[in-house]
């Protein structure tokens, strides 16, 4: 049986506190790319209460993706903003989901689909994706927290995986280095350490921890 | 000096573009903080860099 949105409200308001759980569960998160990063960066986010995801991915479930990102087979050529959002319904029944199936590929996307995100997560694969989200949402939205990611792929120490802070509103995770090409594919426990950190970025800074 | 990713280099008076492309950044993968803010990427021709500037350059990779 699903438990009542009271009692799922009152079990995080136990372990978090009043006070964080009213932080957490009135923002705004918006994940910018569902794959290995996002996905696994989305399903954190959903356990801990946040009220609000903004999921945003042009592309579909492919049966390349099932070793590291939060799919199911049976979820394969479904668009990703509708697998994942029914994977964080189970997880999170009551969670407030927005979701685009386009890919954000100008200034003017950041604007239109980014302005109510509290925080931002950049969760896409490419690096000049990343580049140009990073440069947009710090030029053009410079009240939002920016949590961005480089370097995670292979089988190198989970210990490298770091959380830096670049400005006051822009933090990177990653190890910075390990570009992800044949070869050096990416794992999924990298991968999800490495959305760990950005997930636990985004907590800290709702509970105004401001250090990476 | 200016300081770059943690490393002082006396590069007083160059552009910040010129100084990128100098050191071989792809601009189409890079973030410059300077002194604490992003620099938007139309200003790096016009960013001449003085003595005590402090600068990071994040060059992303692929992969997420």
């Amino acid at each position: 049986m699903i438990p009542s949105k009271e009692e799922l409200n009152h079990a995080l308001k136990m372990r978090h506190g009043e006070a964080l759980h009213t932080r957490i569960s009135t923002a705004v998160i918006a994940v910018c790319g569902l794959g290995g990063l996002g996905s696994n960066i989305a399903v954190s986010l959903a356990r801990a209460g946040v009220g609000k995801l903004i999921l945003i991915d042009f592309d579909q479930v492919d049966v390349s993706n099932l070793h590291r990102q939060q799919y199911k087979a049976s979820q394969v050529g479904l668009d990703k903003t509708q697998a994942l959002s029914q994977n964080l319904r189970e997880i999170s029944p009551y969670i407030d989901l927005e979701t685009h199936t386009v890919r954000i590929a100008d200034e003017d996307d950041v604007r239109k689909l980014l302005s109510s995100a509290d925080i931002i997560c950049e969760a896409f694969d490419h690096a000049e994706a990343k580049s140009m989200l990073t440069n947009a949402v710090l030029e053009l939205l410079p009240d939002k927290y920016l949590i961005a990611a480089s370097g995670m792929a292979g089988l190198g120490s989970a210990n490298a995986i770091q959380t830096r802070q670049i400005t006051s509103r822009f933090y990177l995770c990653g190890d910075r280095l390990s570009d992800a090409h044949e070869g050096l594919g990416l794992m999924a426990p990298r991968v999800m350490l490495c959305a760990a950190h950005q997930a636990q970025m985004a907590l800290r800074i709702l509970a105004y921890e401001f250090e990476p | 000096m200016v300081k770059i990713n943690g490393t002082p280099l006396e590069i007083a008076g160059t552009s910040l573009a010129d100084y990128l492309d100098a050191a071989g950044y792809d601009f189409s993968r890079i973030a410059v903080e300077r002194n604490g803010a992003i620099v938007p990427k139309t200003q790096y021709a016009d960013i001449i860099l003085v003595n005590g500037d402090t600068l990071e350059v994040v060059s992303f990779v692929g992969g997420g």
